[in-house]
């Protein structure tokens, strides 16, 4: 572990500091420090949640596909399975796999984002 | 930049004002890599009048292009309020001895642009309720407009096609876009007689009045002829919505409201199933443009932190279209 600090206190420092002088700043620049900041969030909770969620999501589509692979191999795999019809909405635990998974992601890219609601069973 | 346009608006002046007009309040309001914004002012015998320019500052390729030349926008705007729809009616459109290149001047209609303002602000409480209504009559006159010359068709499949070429180019392989593609392929509504579309009508492109609701209909640059449904789906985008999902019409109303009101201005009657179809491919549009914003920033052709940014926009149209699916599009 490398500490003192650690990778989240920079972040946090340096978000800290954007936040002070954005009020500074003409309105572009100031937007532009506040997509900065949003940035330096989304690397925060990559750090946090990234291992834990990339483990899962690769576990999800192993079980999927019947096959081993790392995350990237196993989405290129599922998107030619896709692609050549093998593969479609109604094929079993599709849609639970892909819906967990982009679950974890968006949790880390906007865990703020509300999703289109569910149709209640 | 400013001196050129305020020069050439000058020579305008008595054309907009009358003898003896002057030009005031030159002011730049935003603009694109290619198209610039400005508000300004004409103030004569008639009293002062609010107007804004509209002005193409790079070449226009209108075979490569989505959008159209600003002489068919202005068409675009003329042929819409001779069906009664609300927009910003048209004052000008320039000729090359005016100045200002490819231009148009139009009023200006005060109001709030800004969806998250819309959808929350006490401020459009009274007129909420209403929009959604509002917004299916509008499109209903809309469609029924004569759509200017110069035009292009476009339906389902030929946009699919459109953006699953850009998604393949891209390399990025995303299940849930894959899924998408080939679902709605495969699940494409029957065609039917293509009319006038807005082509971006969403909350964001409409200027909305506390007291009036909808006071006008904005950027019609992506206009184009097609399945009535696009445009009723397309403002029932999930990313439109500005955090209030649970109102699936802009953020804030009701689908049947939308439908109803397509229908009592003299639409006809649209399958919801037609619109949530059209609001899937919605999502995997701005999904795929999402995917292009990132590119354009890791290729080198953009450096400003807001390009990537967008790309990590890619997942909320995946759980949307994975939600979607669920429910059974």
């Amino acid at each position: 572990m490398i500490d003192h600090p650690r990778a989240e206190e920079l972040l946090d420092a340096v978000a800290g500091w954007i936040d002070g002088v954005r009020s500074e700043l003409n309105p572009r620049d100031a937007f532009l420090a506040r997509v900065a900041a949003n940035a330096l969030s989304v690397v925060r909770r990559e750090l946090v949640q990234g291992a834990a969620a990339e483990a899962a999501a690769t576990q999800r589509l192993s079980a999927l596909l019947g096959r081993d692979g790392s995350v990237a191999e196993l989405n290129a795999d599922l998107c030619t399975r896709l692609r050549e019809g093998a593969m479609d909405r109604d094929t079993p635990g599709l849609l639970a796999a892909l819906k967990a998974n982009i679950v974890e992601q968006i949790a880390i890219d906007q865990p703020n984002y509300a999703p289109e609601p569910g149709r209640p069973a | 930049m400013q001196g050129e346009v305020f020069e050439a608006l000058k020579g305008l002046a008595p054309t907009l004002g009358g003898e003896g007009a002057q030009i005031a309040d030159l002011q730049r309001l935003s603009g694109g890599a290619s198209m610039e914004t400005w508000a300004f002012a004409v103030v004569g015998g008639r009293g002062r009048e609010e107007l804004i320019l509209r002005r193409r500052s790079a070449p226009f390729d209108p075979e490569a292009a989505r959008s159209v030349s600003l002489e068919v926008e202005a068409a675009l705007i003329t042929a819409a309020s001779a069906v009664g729809a609300p927009v910003a009616p048209l004052v000008h459109l320039a000729r090359p001895q005016d100045g200002l290149g490819e231009a148009h001047i139009t009023r200006r209609i005060s109001g709030e642009t800004l969806g998250r303002k819309i959808v929350s602000d006490p401020r459009f409480e009274a007129v909420r309720p209403g929009l959604a209504r509002q917004c299916g009559a509008i499109l209903a006159q809309i469609h029924s407009a004569t759509p200017p010359a110069g035009l292009k068709s476009v339906d389902a499949l030929e946009e699919l096609a459109r953006y699953e070429e850009v998604y393949r180019n891209s390399g990025a392989e995303r299940p849930i876009l894959e899924l998408a593609f080939q679902h709605l392929k495969k699940h494409a509504p029957p065609p039917r007689p293509a009319v006038l579309l807005h082509g971006d009508f969403r909350n964001g492109n409409l200027m909305v009045d506390p007291e009036q609701g909808v006071a006008a209909v904005l950027d019609w640059e992506l206009s184009h002829l097609g399945d009535p449904a696009e445009d009723l789906g397309w403002i029932c985008v999930n990313s439109w919505r500005f955090g209030r999902s649970d109102r699936p019409v802009g953020g804030f109303g009701e689908y049947r409201d939308l439908l109803d009101g397509y229908v009592a201005a003299g639409g006809e009657e649209i399958p919801l199933s037609r619109v949530l179809y059209w609001q899937a491919l919605g999502s995997l549009k701005w999904g795929v443009m999402c995917l292009m914003m990132y590119a354009s920033y890791a290729n080198g052709t953009e450096v400003s932190v807001e390009r990537p940014m967008i790309g990590r926009r890619v997942s909320e149209t995946e759980i949307d279209l994975v939600t979607l699916l669920e429910n059974g599009l």
